[in-house]
């Protein structure tokens, strides 16, 4: 069977599109050596540096897949910075949001979400906010805003567009090659 | 190509361009007929169809506003989206599968076969299975459908290999690469199938019949057939002796036109044909064109679904090639010792990363579903499609609040499952799990109906006018020059996919229109 390279091969260009169109500034920081994992969420315009990092995690939590770094859940939220400053509502449903969920982390736990250490952990906490406006908004927006990146779809082994590879009749539309003979 | 003035009362207007509207179109522009289709959508040719699927349906699904109601899960996951159909020139012929069936003798008499089923308002068709062989014959040459007229069958993909091996370890004996309105060696001026497998995005080599590149194109040839894209029909208007006149529509630039008609033909899909009799209400028809029985928008239909999708411990790669080429018909027969009547298919269905993030398990979330899509290039998959029953209470109505940019009432629609539809389900996930356990499955996924893309059933045909909209010709009862032409005539849904059958009435009705249209009875 003709297999799929896992590794993305856009990998790194997205990593600095992904990260760095969305912050200009942490692109320049990148070239002058600071670390962009820091920078992506200094440069914000409505969202405070920790609403956006909180956020990052929130969007691991619902949707882990430990073969994907940062810099894919970092595209998909950062959106969410334009519209609060666009939209007082969506900012404070964010603001709200995570203030809420830091609080109970701190009732239950004495630290805010992204200190809570272990993943079962914090999910109990998003459990509890599973009904409300602000998970559920981020959660409907996440599904679309993650998996419809292109660049992540080689590590799930989906190819994406292909009549412009002529389709799949030369290419393994019917090469499985371990099914008992039928 | 034709072009018909606004004030020339001798066309047939046909509202929609799909399997009925487009087949219908093209069949009366062969006979000389004058028509004019009005496509509430644009006009996108293959080559410009997206492989990638939330493109595509930005650029094609029909995501104007409608509302919903009752306990279907759609309604909770997808409240604004009851429906996954398209709008624009070529309807749902641009996105469907190409699965092309024909009914079973006694789908065409349910009542008379499954008897009086609490809840269910069941009626035999006015035509019978032996009637419609001669047109679906007519509908399979024109569709070039395979395994019928010496066309060979697709070749199974990876997908359907995994069907058909675990098929077989169960013993169902009816298993192949279906019945396909999809090319596969080249015929009617299209090439063959190349593989692409976005058959539900449009098919851009153009294997995939749709009246977009079939019907549509050879009715425009005969300078009998104007299509008028994005021309939004919001009321059919009629004369003081009920007769219809002409139907006002908003042209391409929102401005509104009035086009007169001898004959107007609705088939706008079964949510908007209903809306458009329900939204033109007159004084002498106030509750709706064709609709003394006040059967128009009930007996909405959507088929059972459901789909089963399977991990395996080595890649599948499900997605490449022809999204429903593979199907298993063991369970289609109706054998009322399975605890349901009627009966379903199971066909080989794929959808890509980004859908199946979306509709797997709506709102799920957290590792038992970030563990499902890690699985997706070993997956496999099938959809399974069967009937359900006709309700009186699962229907179009016009939404009290929510109107349309033209100020026209949306439609808003209410489903609730059967039992019947309910216990045919839960028969069809362990079916379908068990076909992949039979082949090493390491896990089996029962996921929950998607939007609905068979809608059926909201003016049906009927023998007496009391119990439907429309006679076995799909003319209405109370209205002569009113027809309807796309599935919603349907009195019962059958456990196969609707498109052949469409076609196959459409190409009836077109015969049966030239010729009372001769005959000057209409």
């Amino acid at each position: 069977m003709r297999e799929i390279d896992r590794r993305s091969k856009h990998s790194r260009r997205v990593f600095i599109k992904g990260a760095a169109a969305a912050v200009p500034v942490a692109a320049v920081a990148t070239s002058v050596g600071v670390s962009i994992d820091n920078a992506w969420a200094e440069e914000t315009s409505a969202l405070s540096p920790s609403t956006m990092k909180t956020l990052l995690k929130v969007a691991r939590d619902i949707y882990p897949h430990d073969v994907l770094g940062d810099s894919y859940y970092i595209t998909a939220i950062k959106p969410w910075d334009g519209k609060a400053a666009k939209d007082p509502a969506v900012k404070s449903l964010i603001s709200d949001g995570i203030a809420r969920l830091d609080q109970n982390a701190r009732d239950r736990h004495k630290v805010p979400y992204v200190e809570v250490a272990w993943e079962a952990d914090r999910v109990v906490l998003l459990k509890e906010i599973e009904q409300s406006a602000f998970f559920q908004k981020v959660r409907g927006d996440l599904v679309v805003s993650l998996y419809n990146q292109k660049e992540i779809w080689p590590r799930f082994g989906y190819e994406g567009s292909s009549a412009e590879l002529g389709g799949y009749i030369d290419r393994g539309f019917a090469d499985i090659d371990w099914l008992p003979k039928a | 190509m034709a072009k018909f003035d606004l004030n020339d009362s001798s066309v047939v207007v046909i509202v929609g361009s799909g399997a009925g509207g487009g087949t219908l179109g093209n069949e009366l522009a062969q006979k000389g007929v004058k028509v004019v289709i009005l496509e509430a959508g644009p006009r996108i040719e293959n080559h410009d169809f997206i492989n990638d699927e939330w493109e595509s349906f930005s650029q094609l699904a029909w995501t104007d506003a409608r509302t919903t109601s009752g306990t279907w899960r759609v309604a909770r996951d997808f409240s604004g989206l009851p429906a996954w159909i398209v709008k624009a020139v070529g309807g749902s012929t641009v996105h469907w599968a190409g699965a092309s069936l024909r009914f079973d003798e006694h789908e065409f008499k349910v009542k008379s076969t499954y008897g009086n089923i609490p809840g269910a308002n069941l009626l035999d068709w006015p035509v019978t299975l032996a009637e419609m062989e001669p047109w679906y014959a007519k509908a399979e040459n024109k569709m070039g459908v395979t395994r019928t007229n010496g066309i060979p069958g697709l070749p199974g993909n990876n997908n359907f290999k995994v069907l058909e091996a675990g098929a077989r370890k169960l013993g169902y004996k009816t298993v192949h690469t279906g019945n396909m309105a999809i090319n596969s060696q080249p015929r009617d001026g299209r090439g063959s199938c190349q593989q692409i497998g976005f058959c539900f995005q449009g098919c851009k080599s153009g294997a995939k019949w749709s009246t977009l590149y079939t019907e549509i194109p050879k009715g425009e040839a005969t300078g009998n057939l104007e299509v008028r894209p994005g021309s939004m029909v919001v009321k059919i208007e009629h004369n003081a002796s009920g007769k219809v006149t002409g139907v006002v529509y908003a042209d391409e630039q929102g401005a509104m036109q009035r086009q007169r008609a001898r004959i107007v033909a609705v088939a706008g899909n079964s949510i908007e044909s209903p809306r458009l009799l329900l939204n033109s209400a007159s004084t002498m028809f106030p509750d709706g064109l064709a609709n003394s029985s006040g059967q128009v928008g009930r007996n909405y239909m959507r088929h059972m679904t459901g789909s089963v999708y399977a991990v395996f411990e080595k890649s599948v790669h499900m997605y490449r090639g022809t999204t429903m080429a593979g199907i298993i018909r063991d369970e289609a027969a109706n054998n009322p010792k399975r605890g349901f009547v009627g009966g379903y298919e199971m066909e080989t269905l794929s959808i890509g990363l980004p859908f199946m993030a979306a509709f797997l398990n709506p709102g799920a979330w957290g590792r038992s579903f970030t563990s499902a899509l890690d699985g997706y290039p070993r997956m496999a998959g099938m959809w399974l499609v069967g009937e359900d029953m006709p309700q009186e209470t699962n229907r179009i109505t016009l939404d009290p609040v929510v109107k349309d940019k033209f100020g026209q009432p949306v439609a808003s629609v209410h489903f609730d499952d059967h039992p019947n539809d309910v216990a045919m389900r839960a028969h069809a996930y362990k079916q379908g799990a068990a076909v992949y356990d039979a082949v090493g499955a390491t896990v089996t996924y029962p996921t929950p109906p998607y939007p609905s893309t068979h809608n059926l059933g909201t003016n049906r045909m009927s023998e007496k006018p009391r119990d439907g909209v429309v006679n076995k010709f799909g003319q209405s009862h109370d209205i002569k020059n009113l027809f309807v032409s796309d599935g919603s005539q349907f009195t019962s849904g059958a456990a196969c996919n609707p498109t052949l059958t469409i076609v196959a009435l459409a190409i009836r009705q077109a015969d049966y229109i030239a010729e009372a249209m001769q005959k000057k009875e209409i």
